[in-house]
């Protein structure tokens, strides 16, 4: 957590408090007001608010638009970016871009292959991977350089974040491992992708704390809460790099219908009150994708709400 | 054993069913053949191991050509049966005579004008 | 070596249907080795392609012949002695082969028997497999042996990403995760720590990114 900036979130967890975010889809459309509506859903419950970047290689109103809507609303956005659709020289321009309206959290992401999405005969760019991509932000942050050379004054402020996926092959350790690797390009946090087995992820924390990485790196466990067995089986089945042990599937499936989206609703917050206790959790991500109308519900039944207002 | 089958077939043996290229069925065809069968040895009983596997990867190739060439890739198959079965090798030549007749001339016959009857017609 | 498939029947003939005089030329290179667009292949092709037109009514010579490489004139002049009969050629040969065979012969019409798709290997007979990408620098030395850029599908330097699931791609559980494969490598060969140093951004002048590209070998010329 070296460099300063001048991000709500980075304050929030800089003073031990637990930090909450959460995000937002970008419509299909030009439609700039559910992006509004979305964020004041949630704008009371969070720190931070991502915008998602083309998840899932789907074509939506993009990071960076959203975001200075919701910085202009008076909330602090994340933005996340993927290195999929955009070479050095867009990356590094929407950086300038973000920055320029003050959005102060960025999330290197390297982004799902374009053939999960709607656009799957495109080219693809992956000029830069997510690790190069933080390499960059810090460049520009830091030295206030281009990765071409060229020097310039006003640098963007921002909070360098990444993904990380204990989840993910070949093994735990690989995935500590990486992790690394993303703490010296410059990351100084990370949200996970959304927990289900709750023992491979202490087992990657415990690594991650005898290695020492929490204290360079604030860790937001990512939460996504079912709303039906179908979600679950879903996932388990259908969606790589998330871990749904079989015994979160038969619980949600083991109550009736109409029950389960508070089954789901349970089960994420039993979730976040159990990782409370875990050392080297600084927070929570919280991914109610298409059901941001809970997150609310969550932030409040775990305790977190109201949000603490930080010194400035 | 002196069975009888349609006297229109020309038999053209080969050591192994692994023999016959892609190239000399489509020769016969471009030679004016109606119809072409590949029999060879039931699978798994191949002598030299896997030829009649090869055959029946040719044979279905071929086929797909026909096909696309306009002759129809009906007018190629591939039989499998053991040496003792003679009864059934007369079999499968009165069956896909009948079926070329059904068919009628080649394509490559009726072009070149060497066609002698239309399809469906019998020998009187 | 180059990996290509002969092209669909229909898009040959959609190209060829009114010539009189066809030449098929096949390429005893790379085509031949991953029987795409041999003499054999030739063979086939042209015989398919008279009996196409055999059975259309229409009065057409197809001839094949094999060039030991078309990527070298020294080879293509063996046609010049009578490329000048046919219509339109049909080459078998890579795209590099029918380029150079349209280039050295540029008042001929020639069409592409193959698709060319990849530089691979043959794992198989009949199963060949993209390793290398052709990027101009090699990093290989760094990666056990095992190229991220041709075999992830993102060409990250710095893999594997979260999608990585029981050794396979999020794309397709055919494709080996490269990234998985590359450290299975590196930890045999006891070089685990080369996981450790991010890798900065890639200079890719030397890939497709600089424009077409050429090899100057000074010592070679004279």
């Amino acid at each position: 957590m070296s460099a300063e900036t001048p991000s709500k979130l980075q304050k929030m967890i800089n003073a031990g408090h637990l930090a909450v975010t959460s995000e937002v889809g970008p419509p299909r459309s030009a439609d700039g007001v559910v992006i509004e509506h979305k964020a004041k859903l949630i704008k009371d419950y969070v720190d931070a608010i991502n915008v998602t970047d083309n998840q899932t290689s789907v074509c939506r109103l993009c990071s960076l638009a959203a975001c200075i809507r919701i910085k202009q609303m008076g909330l602090e956005p994340v933005l996340q970016m993927v290195t999929r659709d955009r070479n050095r020289i867009a990356i590094q321009s929407d950086i300038l871009g973000a920055a320029s309206f003050g959005i102060n959290n960025i999330l290197c992401l390297t982004g799902d292959h374009q053939h999960f999405g709607d656009h799957s005969s495109c080219a693809n760019v992956f000029d830069l991977d997510s690790i190069q991509l933080a390499l960059t932000v810090k460049m520009m942050r830091d030295e206030g350089k281009l990765l071409g050379g060229h020097e310039f004054e006003i640098r963007p402020q921002m909070y360098i974040g990444a993904a990380a996926n204990p989840f993910a092959g070949p093994n735990v350790g690989l995935r500590v491992s990486r992790l690394a690797k993303k703490v010296a390009a410059g990351v100084q946090f990370v949200q996970t992708q959304c927990i289900y087995n709750m023992d491979t992820f202490k087992t990657f924390m415990k690594m991650m704390v005898d290695r020492g990485l929490h204290e360079k790196v604030a860790i937001l466990a990512g939460i996504t809460p079912m709303k039906n067995v179908g979600m679950a089986k879903y996932m388990q089945k259908r969606v790589p790099g998330i871990d749904v042990p079989e015994d979160i599937v038969k619980r949600m499936g083991g109550v009736p219908k109409e029950k389960q989206a508070e089954e789901g609703l349970n089960l994420a917050v039993e979730q976040i009150e159990e990782l409370k206790g875990v050392e080297g959790i600084r927070g929570f991500h919280i991914m109610a994708i298409e059901w941001e109308e809970k997150v609310p519900e969550i932030v409040e039944r775990v305790g977190l709400y109201p949000r603490p207002q930080p010194a400035a | 054993m002196r069975l009888q089958y349609p006297p229109n077939v020309l038999i053209i043996e080969v050591p192994c069913t692994g023999k016959v290229d892609i190239l000399h069925l489509l020769m016969a065809f471009e030679q004016g053949a109606d119809g072409v069968i590949v029999v060879g040895c039931m699978e798994g009983d191949c002598h030299y191991m896997a030829g009649n596997l090869y055959a029946k990867k040719r044979v279905f190739r071929v086929k797909d050509i026909l096909d696309r060439v306009g002759l129809g890739g009906e007018r190629v198959g591939m039989y499998n049966l053991s040496s003792g079965m003679g009864g059934r090798f007369a079999e499968i030549v009165r069956e896909m005579t009948g079926k070329i007749m059904e068919l009628g001339p080649s394509p490559i016959r009726i072009a070149t004008g060497t066609a002698t009857r239309a399809a469906g017609e019998v020998a009187a | 070596m180059i990996k290509a498939i002969p092209k669909p029947m229909e898009e040959i003939i959609g190209n060829v249907q009114d010539c009189r005089k066809l030449l098929i030329a096949a390429c005893d290179g790379c085509v031949t080795v991953c029987e795409a667009g041999g003499l054999k292949e030739a063979q086939v092709l042209a015989a398919a392609l008279r009996l196409y037109f055999t059975q259309g009514g229409k009065q057409a010579q197809v001839d094949e012949t094999s060039l030991t490489r078309q990527c070298e004139k020294e080879y293509l002049a063996q046609l010049s002695d009578r490329i000048d009969q046919y219509d339109a050629v049909v080459s078998l040969a890579c795209g590099c082969g029918v380029q150079y065979l349209a280039e050295m012969y540029d008042k001929k019409i020639v069409y592409p028997g193959v698709d060319t798709c990849f530089l691979g290997v043959n794992e198989e007979r009949g199963l060949y497999t993209e390793r290398c990408q052709a990027c101009g620098r090699c990093i290989l030395a760094e990666t056990g042996g095992i190229c991220p850029i041709a075999r992830c599908s993102k060409r990250m330097l710095n893999g594997p990403c979260g999608g990585s699931e029981g050794g396979k791609c999020e794309v397709n559980k055919d494709i080996p995760c490269g990234w998985e494969l590359i450290y299975e490598r590196l930890k045999t060969l006891g070089q685990l720590q080369r996981f450790e140093t991010p890798t900065v951004p890639k200079d890719w002048t030397t890939s497709r990114d600089g424009g077409p590209r050429k090899i100057v070998r000074e010592d070679l010329r004279i």
